[in-house]
């Protein structure tokens, strides 16, 4: 983990310059970079010399590069043929055409949930990894997925709802109202949220929930069938509005993401020695679980549980960027609507008739990549 | 969670105590053990606990039946023929099946809990619970599916992914975060492959792979007891007798192949010993949740030992989920019951009332808050 390397050793005041890459060439002088890759990740992250910055950043822009490809060619492929001049036309025209409806209702909204669910999930992820000192945690793990599924179970079966706008909003105050809970039952010890007290409270509170859904789901098939559809994640149908009503959480829990990289950083190094370098750590944490919340929330409400993504996604990016989070998150937050996007455009490609659920075809695809670059690693480190 | 808080303090009390064990020697001295008597007197009590359970569910249901009908159906097989029916061919088999279960996964969550240190520790890491899922799933959609194929179908599932992710992760030795990764990466997309799946079928047969999912002992009979106790015959003594290295291997491997332990050896019979406890609880009643998890820690707890010992694992184990089957079966009864008596409270409409809930339901709702309780009442302790 990056418990022993990780972080500038700066106090935690620079709120603006986080985002931005660290200044290069620093103190330490370039290493070998075949030790580096050695150490698995694991060398002093952020004074790499000016070559090692030069290269994530160019990794950056190169990724950048292939989401912008990946959302064009996710506007212009589908059941339907469409050009690209066709496309083009139909974002700033609007002529009324079937081809221009298809674009702008189906598939221009659809591009969008998938980049902001996607990049949400990511940087979910690396938030959860750092905050819970736990590589391998997931963004469900304070109970997210098994709060947004336990309301949409609750909507349909027992209140009675239908309509899929309606859920949305089910699905969000669930998931919020599980993490507040889970917060609660972690924090209430004299040491504070601990990351295990955190992960136990999660894994705790899931269990019971996901207890509750099977009850509930047993005997009524109609919420069952629902359920089931919604449990693998899609981004199918989803209309026009659900963009604006995204927009706003994801942009605040992008933000205080990246806000959070510099302090949980110091974090990284151990509670006592975080507090010395000057991270407020309750506040910190608290945070943390603010833009979890909020990232996993509207991806979970947006487009279903989608599991995968957040998991393993800022597991990649530290085998390419080392433990830093300045620059873990970027690349988490582009890599994880990649991932996403080109699973959907598959899911839509693959069959003759009909398309797959973009959940089921991104751990399909996702998996076996993940799979060859553990076995081509000599050293794995988490 | 419990083991590295609880082993501390029981450490020390063992320290204190001298281990609080007893030498026991029989047969003037040619077979003699050391005897832990608390751990003697939880397993006594949770044997108990676990027939009388066992009585109770054969006495209560839609079609109650008292004491004295119960024996004579058993013991005679005369009398009320419905009586003898529901007694001896549904409520017996499956509450045999729900102690030889429970006490299957409590004994199988002590060795892998034991083995890696870790309190939360499953054979999933290996992906063996989602490759079984996957395996019933298949079945129950494209054969529809007997108990029989269903268990048939959930044992090869899960040993061919273990298999296939022990297989991807040797490379020159198995690495043990390869291991985690590789078995992560499986598990996720099996996971989508079963909800994929799950989309893909009939409501019907979705429905009837969700409960088995879920974890359920209703409509299993004698075949599957039988199936059990032959699987059980020859993992359990072997079990028992390997769990004594236990002990030894969590000294840490230096000191215990300094002891004489061949560990490699030793780690890989138990592991396999594990995963095949698990795959038979798994195959006859699905993956019933938190017994595995939970039956060790509470052992430890009962018994104030310094590990978890295997065989009051299993009691406990089997203790809990008779409790779970009984709870599950009698929830709608009791609703009703009280629906009857408090008109406002009548959630439960008459077609539900003799519906058994599925008991992984229980086991899931319960675990879940007595993991949240141990949290809760632990909050007065440091931090860690």
């Amino acid at each position: 983990m990056a418990q022993s390397t990780a972080g500038p050793p700066g106090p935690a005041r620079h709120p603006g310059a986080v985002a931005s890459p660290p200044a290069p060439g620093s103190t330490t002088p370039g290493r070998d970079r075949a030790r580096a890759r050695a150490a698995g990740g694991r060398e002093a992250a952020p004074d790499g010399g000016a070559g090692r910055a030069a290269l994530r950043g160019g990794g950056l822009l190169a990724l950048g590069g292939l989401l912008l490809l990946l959302t064009v060619v996710s506007t212009w492929v589908g059941t339907k043929d469409t050009s690209l001049a066709e496309v083009w036309r139909a974002l700033w025209s609007d002529d009324g055409s079937y081809t221009t409806e298809v674009i702008k209702e189906l598939r221009l909204p659809r591009t969008m949930v998938g980049l902001m669910a996607g990049a949400g999930l990511g940087a979910a992820g690396a938030i959860m990894q750092s905050l819970t000192r736990n590589p391998l945690a997931d963004p469900g793990l304070l109970g997210v997925n098994a709060g947004a599924s336990a309301a949409v179970v609750f909507g349909l079966g027992v209140v009675g709802v239908s309509g899929y706008p309606t859920l949305v909003w089910f699905s969000f105050v669930g998931a919020a109202l599980t993490t507040v809970v889970v917060y609660v039952l972690g924090a209430s010890g004299r040491g504070g949220a601990s990351p295990v007290r955190l992960a136990l409270a999660g894994a705790a509170i899931s269990a019971s929930l996901s207890g509750l859904i099977a009850g509930l789901t047993v005997f009524d098939a109609a919420t069952y069938d629902y359920l089931r559809f919604w449990m693998v994640g899609s981004l199918a149908g989803r209309s026009s509005d659900l963009v604006p009503q995204m927009l706003p959480f994801v942009t605040v829990g992008l933000v205080i993401a990246l806000l959070l990289a510099r302090p949980l950083n110091a974090l990284a190094l151990g509670d006592d020695l975080g507090r010395a370098l000057g991270a407020r750590i309750a506040r910190t944490r608290l945070l943390g679980v603010v833009a979890v919340t909020l990232l996993t929330g509207t991806a979970t409400a947006a487009a279903g549980p989608i599991g995968f993504v957040g998991l393993v996604i800022p597991l990649v990016a530290r085998w390419f960027t080392g433990p830093d989070l300045r620059w873990v998150l970027p690349y988490s937050m582009l890599l994880a609507p990649c991932l996403l996007l080109g699973a959907d455009i598959v899911g839509r490609v693959v069959l003759p008739r009909g398309e797959l659920e973009v959940g089921a075809v991104t751990a399909v695809i996702g998996a076996p990549v993940f799979i060859a670059m553990v076995r081509r690693r000599k050293e794995v480190s988490l | 969670m419990t083991a590295t808080d609880v082993a501390p303090r029981a450490r020390e009390r063992a320290a204190k105590g001298g281990a609080g064990t007893r030498p026991v020697s029989l047969w003037s001295g040619r077979v003699s053990f050391r005897a832990h008597p608390r751990t003697a007197w939880v397993c006594g009590v949770g044997l108990l606990v676990s027939g009388l359970l066992l009585t109770v569910s054969l006495c209560v249901g839609a079609y109650p039946v008292p004491v004295p009908d119960v024996a004579r159906a058993l013991f005679v097989g005369t009398g009320d023929r419905l009586a003898v029916h529901f007694v001896n061919q549904e409520r017996l088999p499956q509450a045999l099946l729900a102690i030889l279960v429970g006490g299957a996964l409590g004994i199988s969550g002590a060795v892998f809990q034991s083995l890696s240190r870790n309190p939360l520790a499953s054979p999933d890491v290996i992906g063996f619970n989602s490759g079984a899922a996957t395996g019933a799933i298949v079945v129950i959609v494209a054969f529809g599916g007997s108990a029989a194929q269903v268990a048939t179908g959930a044992i090869g599932g899960g040993l061919l992914t273990a298999l296939v992710v022990y297989l991807l992760a040797s490379k020159g030795g198995v690495h043990g975060v390869r291991l985690v990764l590789i078995g992560l990466g499986v598990t996720a997309m099996l996971g989508s492959v079963n909800s994929y799946l799950l989309t893909r079928s009939t409501l019907n047969s979705a429905q009837n792979a969700h409960i088995w999912l879920i974890g359920t002992l209703s409509g299993r009979t004698w075949g599957s007891v039988r199936t059990m106790v032959v699987a059980l015959l020859v993992l359990l003594p072997a079990t028992v007798l390997l769990g004594r290295r236990l002990r030894v291997l969590e000294l840490g491997d230096e000191l215990a192949s300094g002891l004489g332990l061949r560990v490699d050896r030793a780690r890989l019979a138990l592991t396999v010993l594990g995963i095949g406890l698990c795959g038979v609880a798994v195959a006859s009643a699905g993956p019933v949740p938190f017994v595995a998890l939970a039956a060790p820690q509470i052992a430890a707890r009962l018994t104030r030992s310094p590990g978890v010992s295997v065989v009051a694992a299993g009691v406990t184990g089997a203790a809990l989920l008779s409790a779970a089957h009984l709870a599950s079966n009698q929830f709608f009864a009791v609703l009703a019951w009280v629906g009857d008596r408090v008109p406002w409270l009548a959630v439960v409409d008459d077609s539900q009332r003799n519906s058994q809930l599925p008991v992984g339901v229980t086991t899931a709702v319960l675990g879940g808050l007595y993991l949240a309780w141990v949290l809760f009442n632990r909050r007065g302790e440091g931090r860690r």
